[in-house]
């Protein structure tokens, strides 16, 4: 097996091997490698497949920018992962990976084809091909392209892995710990103030901690020297924290900052077990700095994409930090001077290699550096196609014209196998613009810069656009001496040699002889759009950056185009003749790199998704075999199956006992305000729609609450306990943003009002005893309360103790059932309900569930708000006008029951509906029509409630329908996929429509 | 995400509040003498400015007290909080 690894560093230790597998064989790497560094160790460049053309792709760089090595880690269905770039993920014992897009296998991949059929898929390509006939798309072309489309595969199982959330409150938030970074981070600490540092490596110091270069010096040590003492020095400071491989992912506004932890990613399988896989933390920064440096931009040109080719700084990387050699005749091509950089670091270690600048000459420490040791160098050169299938083995070059539009002269053939080029440096600005920040374009280097610098937020180092290290440090310290407010001296001092960069030349799209529908100059490696895409699109009438990049899907991949977007505009400014800067970038959104769904939800997974309200009786409905059914938050008991019944035969037979003797429900989860205060009645007039000042103590009454626009918002009973004090009951689900509502009006529109309003929904617990044998049973619980209609009528309160416990007790109906609702102290509710169960054996009373109370009610008409209504029912449209005081002057939403709208005829009213079989159970939701044979259907409205009624032995819905109140005795029909129900409309009270029952 | 200077607590996240719409919407003392039209305009018509807003802000998971914040919509800056019934500060228009 061939070894590339041709040196000792720091920061691989050889005397660890780590194996791990690749495509299903196994290799060995070195403690310290990244996936992408073990890879170019064995000489393997060739890593996946490009997205559309199946084109052979190796790696490409060594950080979060890669966009071709990405891979599929491990094969569990449950914690498979896809899309992980090689180039960041840490080598552990073990690590299974496999590239991906491409089958049977990377080096031989059927998809290939399509590079040769490419002429025929340019940008557009499914927009336009896939349009016609209509009934394909469905049936043949969806399925086909989703079956070759995608990068990796999801996992199909939850993922068991356990992520965490932190919030933290720091002064000094500073991004990225290169050397700006460090310097910031020093700074700030050492003035006191609370500081957080966080670098997405697991070593600090970016780009300078492998620089090695004579020329570029630092107090007279190797730069990289230097920082390692800084770095050193920093972990000393108490009030810096400092967070290795940690990202972050999003910048919101005022500092609020979302960043990930990675806690077990780098660890071996075994060590993973248990831990926290990575944490989110939330931060709040005072004050943030962001020193998130640069990346370097590939070049553009014939065929640029072949395995063999990278970055030049990636392969300098690989070699001072890794210790790899990414090839053993290497050819570098730059327009700038940081590849002269790469140039001699390869020469030192004995690597031929040779330089191919774009520029006519060049004059700096690095070059001259370069020229005496002899490099070759290719002044005012372009390369011009490479070849090389599996990877790269020669190149041609060619002689730029003056004006760089053209090459000129003959061609030169050089081999190679590797190939390294540099477009210069993109200034990292994903931050500032994140948060708001907007750009400015510097036409010197062609680099978009953070346009302005705020009193809580400042870019420093090389996403600022400071490229040599002089600059760098005496920017930063400046800037950070003033950004916060302090005066450090510590760099005072600080003697700074570096290279400085005279002479630049860029050229976004390379000169080719060859036309350019011929060539391959890719821009997005990963989505595969080519120069030649971008200039089509213009082509068709494309001028936004935004519609470009969305029709040739330039930096829409999962790299989120960091290596193409800077090309893409390039080519569109000089393409459309303007200025690059007027252009705008697309917008820059969170996150920075793929965040897994589980670090955004954390523990709020399974059992703790969400807060569950139970109630005190719970304990006894799941001894009782209840099945649940969430209201809001709450837990509510369904219906309480016996002896294997299904859920209708529970309902019918709970309904029937209720009507027939007696049921028992838990109505606990009810809202339940206490209002008191001196103004409680007026409070109340003003907020129902009926009248609330007459009401006597003792005495219940319903009320329906309305919007200003005079839609029914909630409705339920309210109590009058005392001459200042009432009792409201809300809907369960309605309960906090009923109290909301009123708190609003209380605090804002009526303040002069002496009202107070407590939620005590938690406080009592609730059983509601109904049936013709409830009052016996009450007399059971209650032997010294006079149970008698003279005393204790409908609609009133009374309060009497069991066993020394006060009880509230209300003879209030929801089921149209003599029926009373008892009030206890929550803690006693348990007990309370078992009270009742044991007092009502001999008349079988029977827990019943919401659903038969829904069933109950809508036996007698009564509405559930959300059910039946909407937020477009007026109390006229539910046929409840008798529920509005046409007395009282004002009340919320009284002017807009008699706006043109409202009081339209023909608005959705409420009615009964009856089937014609009576067998026949309408579908809620199911829509009504009153003709089926015209060509375009009028829907007059929808069933709101329907159900099987055991009392009535019929079906019995509720629904809205246009113009309803006069449609009694109309014939309407449901149409149901397979059938169509023919409906009578009828009144919407179906049972016992005196009252009977309820004054029995 | 704001930070919200409460009135009555402090400086907290935005996640406590709720935000009430534009502020300084009077309800009208007597609403059955207003048009449809009248009526419309309270009921429905917000200004929803590129600029300087006035709002209504709830401290709903805190002390549940409702102030007023001036804010510019066009970067989020909160420039100012005061209580309900007290007059807006007049130097934002």
């Amino acid at each position: 097996m061939p070894n590339y690894r041709i040196h000792k560093t720091e920061y691989i230790d050889e005397t660890k091997r780590v194996s791990f597998k690749y495509d299903g064989k196994t290799y060995f790497g070195c403690e310290g490698d990244t996936l992408a560094s073990a890879l170019l160790a064995n000489g393997i460049h060739l890593v996946g497949r490009s997205f559309k053309y199946h084109r052979p792709r190796g790696i490409v760089s060594c950080g979060a920018e890669e966009p071709n090595a990405i891979c599929q880690i491990g094969s569990k269905k449950d914690l498979t992962e896809p899309n992980v770039r090689a180039t960041e993920l840490e080598l552990y014992e073990g690590l299974e990976a496999s590239s991906q897009n491409c089958w049977p296998n990377v080096k031989f991949d059927i998809g290939g084809i399509n590079n040769f059929i490419s002429p025929l898929i340019p940008a557009g390509f499914y927009y336009k091909t896939f349009m016609w006939p209509k009934s394909f798309w469905k049936k043949v072309y969806e399925p086909l392209i989703r079956l070759s489309a995608g990068l990796g595969k999801s996992p199909t199982e939850p993922d068991p892995d356990i992520y965490d959330h932190k919030h933290v409150h720091y002064d000094v938030l500073v991004i990225g710990g290169g050397i700006s970074g460090i310097i910031t981070a020093k700074m700030a600490a050492k003035n006191n103030l609370k500081t957080l540092l966080v670098d997405d490596k697991k070593i600090l110091g970016g780009s300078t901690i492998y620089q090695n270069n004579e020329a570029i010096k630092i107090d007279d040590k190797l730069s990289s020297e230097w920082l390692k003492n800084e770095i050193q020095e920093i972990k000393k400071l108490s009030n810096l924290t400092i967070k290795i491989r940690t990202s972050i992912a999003a910048y919101h506004g005022y500092n609020f900052l979302l960043a990930k932890e990675n806690l077990t990613d780098h660890l071996p399988e075994e060590k993973k077990k248990n831990k926290i896989r990575q944490r989110l933390w939330k931060i709040r920064a005072k004050k943030v700095v962001i020193a998130t440096g640069s990346i370097e931009r590939p070049l553009v040109f014939n065929n640029n994409d072949r395995p063999g080719i990278l970055l030049s700084n990636s392969i300098n990387k690989y070699l001072d930090y890794y210790g790899v050699s990414c090839g053993e005749n290497i050819i570098l091509f730059t327009n700038n001077d940081s590849a002269y950089e790469t140039s001699i670091s390869l020469h030192k270690k004995g690597i031929k290699n040779l330089i191919v600048d774009l520029r006519k000459s060049a004059s700096s420490e690095l070059i001259k550096q370069a020229e005496s040791l002899g490099i070759k160098i290719y002044f005012n050169h372009v390369v011009t196609n490479t070849f090389g299938y599996r990877k790269i083995n020669s190149l041609e070059i060619m002689k730029l014209s003056e004006d760089g539009n053209t090459t000129v002269g003959n061609k030169i053939k050089l081999s190679c196998d590797c190939l390294g080029m540099s477009g210069g440096w993109t200034p990292m600005v994903h931050m500032h613009t994140q948060s708001g920040g907007k750009l400015d374009f510097r036409d010197d280097d062609q680099v978009f810069l953070p346009k302005e610098n705020s009193e809580d937020k400042i870019s420093v180092g090389s996403c600022n656009g400071d490229f040599d290290l002089e600059n760098i440090i005496d920017k930063t310290v400046n800037k950070i001496n003033k950004f916060l407010d302090i005066d450090n001296q510590d760099y005072q001092d600080t003697n700074i040699i570096c290279s400085k960069e005279n002479d630049k030349r860029n050229i976004w799209l390379l000169p080719n002889k060859i036309p350019l529908g011929k060539t391959k100059c890719f821009i997005d490696f990963q989505n595969d759009s080519t120069a030649k895409d971008i200039k089509l699109a213009l082509k068709e009438g494309f001028r936004s950056i935004e519609h470009v990049k969305r029709y040739t899907t330039t930096g829409m991949a999962t790299d989120q185009g960091k290596l193409s977007n800077m090309h893409a505009l390039g080519i569109i400014a000089d393409t459309a003749g303007v200025k690059m800067g007027t252009l705008g970038t697309t917008t820059f959104r969170p996150p920075f790199t793929p965040l897994a769904f589980g670090t955004l939800v954390g523990r709020n997974v399974g059992k703790f998704f969400e807060v569950v309200r139970k109630t005190s009786m719970h304990e006894w409905h799941v001894e009782n075999n209840a099945e649940f059914e969430n209201v809001g938050q709450w837990k509510r008991p369904w219906y309480y199956p016996k002896d294997g019944e299904n859920m209708h035969d529970s309902v019918q037979r709970e309904s029937k006992a209720a009507r027939d003797s007696a049921g028992i429900l838990d109505a606990s989860t009810l809202g339940k305000i206490d209002i008191q205060g001196t103004d409680a009645s007026e409070f109340l007039n003003r907020v129902y729609t009926n009248a609330w000042s007459k009401l006597a103590i003792g005495k219940c009454r319903y009320g329906i609450m309305l919007n200003e626009d005079g839609m029914v918002y909630d409705d339920g009973v309210t109590t009058r306990i005392s001459e200042n004090h009432y009792l409201m009951t809300t809907t369960t689900g309605g309960a906090a943003n009923v109290l909301n509502k009123l708190e609003d009006y209380l605090q804002t529109e009526w303040p002069e009002l002496d009202v107070y309003l407590t939620s005590v929904t938690d406080h009592y617990s609730t059983a509601s005893i109904c049936g013709p044998n409830s009052k016996k049973i009450l007399n059971k619980l209650f032997p010294n309360l006079d149970l008698s209609d003279e005393n204790f009528p409908h609609m009133s309160f009374k309060v009497d103790k069991i066993e020394n416990i006060n009880c509230r007790i209300m003879r209030i109906s929801f089921t149209g059932e003599l029926s009373y609702e008892i009030n206890i102290e929550s803690k006693y509710g348990n007990s309370l309900w078992k009270m009742c169960i044991e007092a009502g054996k001999e008349f079988n009373l029977t827990p019943y569930g919401t659903e038969t109370m829904h069933l109950l009610r809508a036996e007698k008409g009564f509405i559930i708000v959300g059910q039946d209504t909407d937020g477009t029912m007026t109390p006229s449209d539910l046929q409840m006008d008798w529920i509005v005081s046409k007395k009282k002057y004002d009340f919320i939403g009284k002017r807009s029951l008699y706006r043109s709208d409202t009081i339209r005829e023909d608005r959705k009213q409420l009615v009964g509906l009856l089937t014609d079989d009576p067998k026949e159970i309408l579908e809620e939701g199911a829509q009504i029509v009153s003709d089926i044979k015209s060509k375009h259907i009028d829907m007059l409205g929808h069933v709101t409630s329907s159900y099987f009624s055991p009392n009535l032995n019929k079906s019995i819905a509720l629904a809205v329908v246009r113009s309803g109140k006069t449609m009694k005795g109309q014939k309407l029909i449901i149409p149901m996929e397979n059938k169509n129900i023919n409906v009578t409309v009828s009144d919407t009270i179906f049972l016992d429509k005196d009252n009977k029952k309820l004054n029995a | 995400m704001f930070l919200i200077n409460c009135p009555f607590c402090g400086e907290r996240d935005q996640s406590e509040f709720s935000s009430g719409g534009e502020a300084h919407i009077v309800r009208p003392k007597q609403p059955t003498e207003l048009s449809d039209d009248e009526w419309a305009e309270y009921l429905f018509m917000r200004k929803n400015i590129k600029g300087i807003q006035f709002e209504r802000w709830n401290h709903a998971h805190g002390c549940r007290k409702w102030f007023n914040i001036v804010r510019d919509t066009s970067n989020d800056k909160i420039l100012s909080v005061y209580k309900m019934g007290e007059k807006p500060p007049v130097n934002y228009k």
